[in-house]
């Protein structure tokens, strides 16, 4: 489809602006007067509306497909969060308005959503308190690494400067203890998917800073040995992070805090419905134990004796300013609604729920597909294309085989200890019946690779393009069309 | 209602199906063995009606109808309704990061427009996909002048916003740089004072166009003289500004970021904004975030990937250009649209409002006696002025005749607190602008 810059003709509007009703003049001296206009498109507003409803058609969303991105959880998101998202009260509100009467008296309401986020948040996941403020999950995550590192050098034990990562770690975790100025190994994973507890012993030391552990783990299994694993890192001096990405798997049934961990980031955009927005915003809270407290970012919330809300930027050990206020606010509102409607009963049967759906997909569908590990898994299920890449079709393949019969594919190639891995995440908002045409599909997409690889390796033939050439993309980038 | 397809009878089925006969016993299976916890401190789930309710009181409970010349880096500007039209599109907000190419044309062509649109204003050749807000993208540029120049001391102008100032002070805390902020002068936006501050370990210089104090300026030839020392010249800007300003990519900054949320992205209180990243064609393999191309399919059909991935986390892990995963997306796609209704003559006129109603909301502010300009005569929309006492107070008494009057500079710089920045946006009258004066008169002389 054409650019909209190529809809463009001179002249054409999309927008109506009041008059002006000062003098028309202006305070820009003339030596930094831009002299070509930027070249933003003339078109009509019918032009834009129907240019990316066009575009938006091109997508697969939750609304329109099945999306088991494994790792994702593209559950349902409910649409009067969206209205609530858009109310005056919050859209219009202006985030410097706190600073200009003491203690946020002008956004009380506004304050009220985000305390109580945190502090159902606080009960839930079994932390002491939780900053609202990291902007995705890899900020939550680098967010947490900071406060671990604030953590030893305030106790003068600075030289613990590594982090220790499993191998079945998202690949922001590594990159997230990097740009907080940590080093990291690599722990290895047994044949049952948990930590090599042998193996963590041997890099266990007093360099160490702590450990990033994905729970349940990214090959969407629990590790028996979680607690023991905390048990350790504790013991060698170090502190324990919990990647959050697959909470939807145990929230209301296990608290992470419980299990020893330390610290951990929520993904609102997974766990608590916020949309994902086509790569964004997402929203990364974090929650800490009562020993990281002092380091959390400001500003902070306090709710006074009498009911009000105050902002507090004075704590002499807090790691800073991590985001310009007080986190992805509209996204923290969806959050807190379905929060609000989910309440003490329904947690607990999202995750249960969601396992259910995984473990039903992983029953059926393994008599066609390997798997790493043979056992009950969490909210995901991981299958491995090594049977299907003997013929010829790897999971990159299968992947486009799902899009032309309407599914968005899991996530694959990750994590990479499974060779040809495809990681199938349901979530509980799908019923049992969409569960099981996509299970035919797979099935489907195995049988044919037995008898007609070829079919397979063609696909996508029903999409808007075909397979592209990502190559040439790398090679000789063209990343705008500058005009 | 946790929003559960599936009935009873499709759970007794399925359970059936893993060979469980009740939850507890997959969880077992599962290796669960911790005991659940009670979760009887959280509230009873509610219903739809329930919940809007609730927070519509909530809403209701926030100051958001004062009259705003509130600005420092967040505008109010009008939004078309088309803008949330078009992201209120689910086949957008309900998808995720374009990973699988076929399927996600809509989003890859539109983030490869928003990257186009974003090089036509800045006038640089190539940007990302988004950042999260004007604040970590301006840390992002820093490091990435750290990587491209090995060197590991930044200077950095106080004329930068403290907030994003603070952001990268706390960024750096654990980290081997060298933070150098050089006093902004009081008339001057200190270009002396910061080439003073350059040396051979240098990797950047970092500014802000307009100036957190509105002020502008040419940089050109300042950006000149870092590049002979061969560090690199980053340029935090107002992307609405640029409808009537020499682009910073026509004085030669290596990287220019900013803060986008005046391009058709509400306040909502902090957030989600979007950060945006603009780099010359040399640095493009050394810029963090993703990046969406151009290119073709096997039948030679145009379209568009995420490409130069491997500067990215999920390949380099920790030699990767930056940590960030999900960016801000639907966010980008909301300047894009803001752009394309704005079009060529509609931003200009958008920006001429607001210059125009700031010359004229200066002018009445100066006539009240004891206000005295503070700074230069050049600005775009925001402009400081010295109030005679305590600007914090008197921004008090304003709020209670129905303005927030702009932001007390004493909050983030101690030799200041008799100042007020002041914004003007498009979307404030003339009887707005004069009803603040009278205010302000009222509140310094009754």
């Amino acid at each position: 489809m054409e650019l909209i810059f190529a809809k463009s003709r001179e002249g054409r509007r999309g927008s109506s602006l009041p008059k002006a009703d000062v003098p028309e003049r202006n305070a820009i001296p003339k030596n930094i007067k831009r002299k070509n206009p930027a070249g933003m498109p003339e078109v009509t507003e019918q032009d834009v509306m129907r240019h990316f409803t066009l575009l938006s058609r091109k997508n697969m969303g939750v609304d329109t497909n099945f999306y088991p991105l494994g790792s994702c959880t593209m559950k349902y998101n409910p649409k009067f969060h969206e209205r609530i998202a858009t109310l005056p009260g919050f859209a219009d509100l202006h985030p410097l308005l706190p600073q200009l009467r003491h203690g946020g008296a002008l956004t009380q309401g506004a304050l009220a959503v985000i305390y109580e986020a945190q502090t159902i948040l606080s009960h839930l996941l079994g932390f002491a308190d939780f900053t609202m403020q990291p902007l995705a999950g890899a900020h939550g995550e680098l967010t947490g690494v900071m406060l671990i590192a604030a953590y030893h050098k305030a106790r003068k034990d600075s030289q613990r400067k590594v982090m220790l990562i499993p191998d079945a770690a998202h690949g922001t975790n590594p990159a997230s203890a990097a740009v907080a100025g940590l080093s990291t190994q690599e722990i290895m994973t047994d044949s049952e998917g948990n930590v090599d507890l042998e193996d963590l012993k041997r890099h266990l030391g007093p360099n160490v800073a702590g450990l990033m552990l994905t729970c349940p783990s990214t090959l969407g299994l629990f590790d028996k040995h979680v607690k023991e694993v905390c048990d350790l890192v504790h013991q060698a001096g170090g502190l324990t992070y919990c990647d959050g990405a697959n909470l939807n798997a145990i929230i209301g049934r296990v608290r992470p805090g419980d299990l020893g961990f330390d610290v951990m980031h929520v993904n609102l955009h997974k766990t608590f419905s916020t949309p994902h927005g086509a790569g964004g915003p997402g929203s990364g809270p974090v929650g800490v134990a009562e020993c990281l407290v002092p380091y959390l970012p400001v500003s902070r919330i306090r709710k006074r004796e009498d009911g009000t809300y105050a902002l507090e930027y004075t704590y002499s050990d807090s790691i800073g300013y991590i985001a310009p206020f007080y986190g992805n606010f509209a996204i923290i509102l969806r959050a807190y609604a379905y929060m609000l409607t989910l309440g003490s009963e329904g947690f607990k049967r999202v995750s249960e729920n969601a396992v259910l759906s995984a473990n039903y997909m992983r029953k059926k569908l393994a008599p066609y597909f390997d798997q790493k590990c043979d056992r009950t898994c969490m909210h995901e299920c991981v299958f491995s294309a090594t049977r299907q890449v003997a013929k010829g079709v790897h999971a990159l393949d299968i992947a486009k085989a799902l899009i032309d019969r309407g599914y968005h594919p899991p996530t694959i190639y990750f994590p990479l200890i499974v060779p040809e891995a495809l990681m199938i995440e349901p979530t509980e908002t799908e019923s049992k019946e969409t569960l099981d045409a996509f299970i035919d599909a797979m099935i489907d997409i195995a049988k044919m690779t037995d008898v007609n690889p070829e079919e397979i390796l063609k696909c996508p033939v029903t999409t808007p393009v075909r397979r592209m050439d990502e190559t040439r993309a790398a090679r000789n980038p063209m990343l705008a069309d500058v005009g | 209602m946790p929003y559960i397809a599936n009935t009873d009878a499709d759970r007794q089925e399925m359970l059936k199906t893993i060979g469980c006969s009740s939850f507890e016993e997959m969880w077992k299976l599962a290796q669960v063995n911790a005991p659940a916890p009670s979760l009887s401190d959280l509230p009873h789930g509610l219903s739809e009606y329930e919940v809007v309710n609730r927070l519509k009181k909530l809403a209701g409970k926030n100051a958001s109808q004062l009259v705003n010349f509130l600005g420092a880096g967040y505008y109010d500007h009008l939004i078309p309704a088309a803008v949330s039209e078009v992201t209120s599109r689910s086949e957008f907000y309900t998808a995720y990061t374009p990973y699988q190419p076929e399927a996600s044309q809509g989003t890859l062509q539109a983030i490869y427009e928003y990257q186009s649109v974003i090089c036509r204003l800045t006038a640089m050749p190539v940007a990302n996909a988004s950042l999260y807000d004007g604040g970590t993208a301006l840390f992002e540029a820093m490091m990435m002048a750290v990587r491209i120049t090995k060197r590991r001391q930044a200077v950095i102008s106080e004329a930068v916003s403290p907030i994003f100032r603070k952001m990268i002070q706390c960024y750096s805390g654990n980290l081997d740089i060298e933070l150098i902020e050089v006093p902004a002068g009081v008339d001057d936006s200190a270009q002396t004072a910061l080439l003073k501050a350059v040396t051979d370990q240098t990797a950047c210089v970092i500014v802000q166009y307009p100036n957190v104090f509105g002020t502008i300026e040419d940089w050109s030839a300042f950006v000149d003289k870092i590049h002979a020392g061969k560090a690199l010249a980053i340029c935090s800007t107002y992307p609405i500004a640029l409808a009537l300003l020499k682009p910073p990519g026509e004085m030669n900054f290596d990287i220019v970021t900013g803060e986008g949320q005046s391009m058709g992205i509400p306040l909502s209180f902090g957030g989600p904004y979007l950060g945006f990243m603009a780099v010359q064609e040399k640095h493009m393999r050394k810029m963090p975030g993703r990046i969406c191309g151009r290119t073709v399919d096997l039948e030679g059909r145009d379209g568009f990937v995420l490409t130069l991935q491997t500067r990215e986390q999920h390949i380099r892990r920790e030699n990767a250009m930056s940590n960030i995963c999900s960016n801000e997306s639907l966010c980008a796609i909301s300047a894009l649209v803001y752009l394309c209704c704005m079009g060529k003559q509609g931003l200009i006129d958008v920006a001429e409002l607001c210059a125009a109603k700031a010359v004229f909301a200066r002018e009445q502010l100066l006539a009240i006696k004891g206000v005295e300009p503070v700074g230069g005569e050049a600005f775009f929309n925001e402009f400081v002025v010295r109030l005679p006492g305590d600007a914090a107070e008197i921004v008090g008494k304003m709020i209670d005749k129905g303005f927030a009057p702009g932001f007390p500079l004493g909050r983030y710089y101690s030799d200041r607190k008799d100042q007020l920045l002041v914004a003007v946006t498009e979307k404030r009258t003339r009887e707005e602008i004069k009803a603040l004066a009278n205010a302000l008169e009222a509140v310094l002389w009754n």
